[in-house]
């Protein structure tokens, strides 16, 4: 059943893994077309392409849990049947999925061993023996500081989480470490110690496949880079051979000029004003935004920026200062005042915060236009529906039909359907926060021209990211935040990562004692 | 503007296949239907069967049907009202009390002003305070709501008894009788006030703006208060409808006995109107379900009931059955939601 493949020897020993002439349909969608693949013991592959080209499928070939139509899985250089997970396990595949597998009511040291936990006096859970292969494992990463071996996994971080699993992996003799977007729920330090964690597995000869949809991360790890695009393999290069805008042309199967090309304007009168706002999250937060100006938001996890625009928002109760809009200053109750006063607000979490994942795109983007769509309370059908036509036309949402739940929609048509609500409505003042998370790089070219054209138009728009290169690129101006606090304001022109990046770490807590 | 961005899109983004090939007929009939009323109707369609079977001779007569109907009406109030709680991403377990509670009180209204129409709208304003009461509990207290609706059960039954004093209260005016037994246009009375209501009940969930605000709300209350929506408002409004549904449900009962009982409504009304609800589609965690498919639900159940009777199933089994049943809709819902997440 085991047969030699003949192989382009590059190299004296054959790759870790191939992949041959690998399909596969899932009703009338070809997930992978034919795709060919080498993956080399002691190599980082970053695996790129927009959501829904083939990567997920790829994986979950390679992991045994769906089976290809046709082609073949060679390990090796052995072509090998991968029908179960526990195939794949065997050969020492592994893939960490952006939601961890861990029981959240054992330990973290149980976590890493079930399985293979040993005994004493043939019944007792050998506790000791547990802890000290436990503490070997972590110090072989130096991470006895970071993880406790006794903590009860479900109190983890996503973090923490994710270092269990790899961990698990390599207790278990990990030959390939396959990472789906690992660090779209990590802070800039864990990213850093994942990051070491990688080169170290590198070091040793595991081969990484790294999917992610950030460049500067795939810039830093890869070795090669692997690009899909609707089920086919582009090119395999080295990572020198691309740069970024080679990357995304081919990943969109077209050349991309200038992903923040912007023409310069002139911003008219002052739209929004914050003077010393303080909440209970954030204190003292003042800044203005001009008709037609994009003004970004900077700052680590817990800054205050989302804080900040949950006041401007009225979701967060006001203590002191006061929002303006147009001189006017505003009373905010509650989100409706807000609202009612000519602002939008995309959060963050687009699921959690913004979509009714039950509802159709239709019902999504008419939610805030009541009276447009009602006569005396009753709807008519068929203002909503061209409401909702013109939105979905004009941001391009791409659904079978506007009767279409959200929750089938990928991740950059939500996001169109969280703005075409807003865009349904006479705004002053737009706020995104992380407009672009999760999302793939055809659908943020697009979010990006969009919100161009709309602060060209005279929107004022607040932009909080944590991509410091969307944030340069876009905005005119950008506020950056610590503690709670406004600690800087840096225009486009003087922008650089480094000079933010300080900023942001700026300790301002002696600062805050000290003030009047 | 709309040219504009269409333009500048078009720069970044390639056409796109603007809709997916026509369905077909059959598709769009069950698209309309929709496929769990559909399955409901299956369901339906086996227990006449059954039943028809079993009791060829009664089963299908005009005074039985009309026995299902107004064996019906007062669940089939309080079912459809537990659908808009539900959908709004709450449950309200006191309405059987509040049914007791209301006739109590429309009894005692007749009794002491000698007014019918005092008497029903003494009944109907109790089971809005009730349900006003519940609203302020679950929104403003934060209390979850099958905890703060098992709470005010226990609590309303216990006022029904002490405004009662205990005893059953008659009610000697015509036009109860005239209600609970009375003919209109050829019609039971009963049967005609049931279906007013839910046709009030489908219109507002379907086709107004507050409908689709509570759907909205259930689905998602984060996002409903970011969308500028007044959860709390909405919320305790809800469960003031059940409460006045309730007290119509009081009403009903009131006019069918005669006379106002604390201890009426008490015999598992809550748990069949819930059943009926999660029966007819619902989901616990809000924000899913029609007044239709509680419609059917609600009919699923009065056929069942009316079918165990006329088979001679002892009443024992008949409150196994009523449990299990609650139980089986709940199973199927999570298997669906299993299988569509």
């Amino acid at each position: 059943m085991n047969s030699t493949l003949p192989l382009p020897s590059q190299e004296a020993a054959p790759p870790l893994l191939t992949l041959r002439g690998v399909s596969k349909r899932f009703g009338v969608v070809q997930a992978l077309a034919g795709v060919d693949l080498d993956v080399r013991a002691g190599e980082v592959l970053a695996l790129v392409g927009e959501n829904g080209a083939g990567k997920s499928t790829m994986m979950r070939i390679v992991e045994g849990v769906v089976p290809p139509d046709s082609g073949t899985l060679a390990f090796d250089g052995v072509a090998r049947n991968v029908r179960h997970a526990s195939d794949a396990h065997a050969l020492g595949v592994r893939v960490i999925h952006q939601e961890p597998d861990i029981a959240p009511d054992l330990s973290v040291a149980e976590n890493l061993f079930i399985g293979d936990l040993r005994r004493t006096m043939g019944v007792f859970l050998d506790q000791r023996d547990l802890l000290r292969r436990t503490l070997a494992l972590f110090d072989q990463f130096g991470l006895r500081d970071s993880l406790s071996p006794w903590m009860r996994a479900g109190d983890l971080g996503a973090a923490q989480r994710q270092l269990v699993e790899i961990m698990r992996a390599l207790r278990a003799g990990v030959r390939l470490l396959a990472l789906d977007e690992p660090t779209s729920s990590l802070t800039e330090d864990e990213t850093r110690r994942l990051f070491a964690i990688v080169r170290q597995l590198k070091a040793s000869g595991v081969a990484i496949v790294y999917i992610s949809h950030r460049m500067h991360e795939i810039r830093e790890l890869a070795d090669r880079i692997a690009i899909l695009r609707d089920g086919r393999m582009v090119t395999v290069r080295t990572a020198a051979d691309l740069d970024e805008t080679a990357v995304l042309s081919h990943m969109v199967g077209r050349p991309i000029n200038n992903l923040f090309d912007r023409a310069k304007h002139e911003p008219g009168p002052t739209v929004l004003t914050l003077d010393g706002v303080t909440t209970h999250r954030i204190c003292d937060v003042s800044f203005t935004i001009k008709a037609g100006e994009v003004v970004g938001m900077a700052g680590l996890i817990g800054a205050g920026r989302s804080e900040t625009a949950a006041a401007i928002f009225g979701a967060d109760r006001i203590v002191s200062g006061k929002v303006s809009l147009g001189g006017v200053p505003l009373r905010l109750r509650s989100p409706a005042d807000a609202i009612a006063a000519g602002i939008g607000f995309a959060p963050e979490e687009r699921k959690a915060q913004a979509l009714f994942l039950l509802a159709s795109v239709e019902t999504n983007i008419t939610l805030c236009v009541p009276d447009l769509i009602s006569r005396a309370g009753f709807l008519r059908a068929g203002a909503a529906h061209r409401i909702a036509r013109e939105q979905a036309d004009n941001l391009r949402i791409k659904t079978p039909n506007l009767d279409q739940l959200v929750a089938k929609l990928s991740g950059g048509n939500q996001q169109k359907v969280v703005l075409g609500r807003w865009l349904a409505r006479q705004l002053k003042l737009l706020i995104l926060d992380e407009p672009t998370r999760g999302i793939d790089v055809g659908a943020k070219a697009e979010i990006y021209a969009l919100i161009r054209h709309l602060a060209d138009n005279g929107l004022a728009i607040l932009i909080i990211s944590s991509e410091m290169p969307e944030l340069i690129g876009l905005t005119d101006r950008i506020v950056v935040m610590a503690s709670g606090r406004v600690v800087g304001e840096v225009s486009r022109a003087e922008a650089t990562e480094e000079g933010i990046l300080a900023l942001a770490m700026t300790d301002n807590i002696n600062s805050a004692r000290t003030d009047p | 503007m709309n040219r504009a961005m269409n333009t500048i899109l078009d720069k970044t983004q390639n056409a796109v296949p603007a809709t997916q090939p026509a369905e077909g007929l059959a598709g769009r009939l069950l698209r309309g239907v929709g496929t769990h009323n559909l399955s409901l109707l299956i369901a339906l369609a086996c227990l006449l069967a059954i039943f028809g079977g079993l009791r060829s001779d009664v089963f299908f007569s005009a005074r039985n049907i009309e026995n299902i109907g107004q064996g019906m009406a007062i669940l089939g109030i309080l079912a459809t009202a537990q659908t808009i709680v539900i959908v709004s991403g709450g449950l309200d377990i006191s309405v059987g009390a509040v049914v007791g509670l209301s006739t109590v009180g429309i009894a005692l209204g007749v009794q002491q002003t000698g007014s019918a129409a005092l008497g029903i709208l003494f009944g109907l304003v109790i089971g809005a305070i009730a349900g006003f009461v519940n609203g302020l509990i679950v929104t403003v207290g934060g209390v979850n709501a099958v905890i703060a609706t098992l709470g005010t059960m226990a609590a309303f039954r216990g006022v029904a008894f002490i405004m009662s004093d205990g005893q059953s209260i008659s009610i000697f005016h015509p036009l109860f009788r005239q209600i609970g037994s009375g003919r209109f246009l050829g019609l039971q009375i009963t049967i005609e006030i049931l279906v007013a209501v839910v046709a009030i009940f489908f219109v507002l969930m379907r086709y107004t703006v507050v409908g689709r605000n509570i759907y909205a709300i259930g689905g998602n209350p984060v996002a409903a208060r970011l969308a500028g929506l007044n959860n709390t408002g909405y919320q305790i409004g809800v469960y003031i409808l059940s409460g006045a549904a309730a007290g119509l449900g009081g009403l009903l009962l009131a006019a069918r006995t005669g006379s106002g009982q604390p201890i009426s409504g008490s015999d598992g009304l809550e748990l069949q109107a819930i059943t009926a609800a999660v029966l007819g589609g619902c989901a616990l965690t809000g924000g899913k379900g029609t007044i239709v498919g509680g419609v059917l639900g609600v009919i699923i159940l009065g056929v069942l009931n009316n079918g165990m009777i006329l088979t001679s199933v002892p009443t024992f089994y008949q409150m196994v059955a009523r449990g299990l049943l609650l139980i089986l809709a709940v199973l199927v819902a999570e298997q669906q939601a299993k299988r569509y997440g």
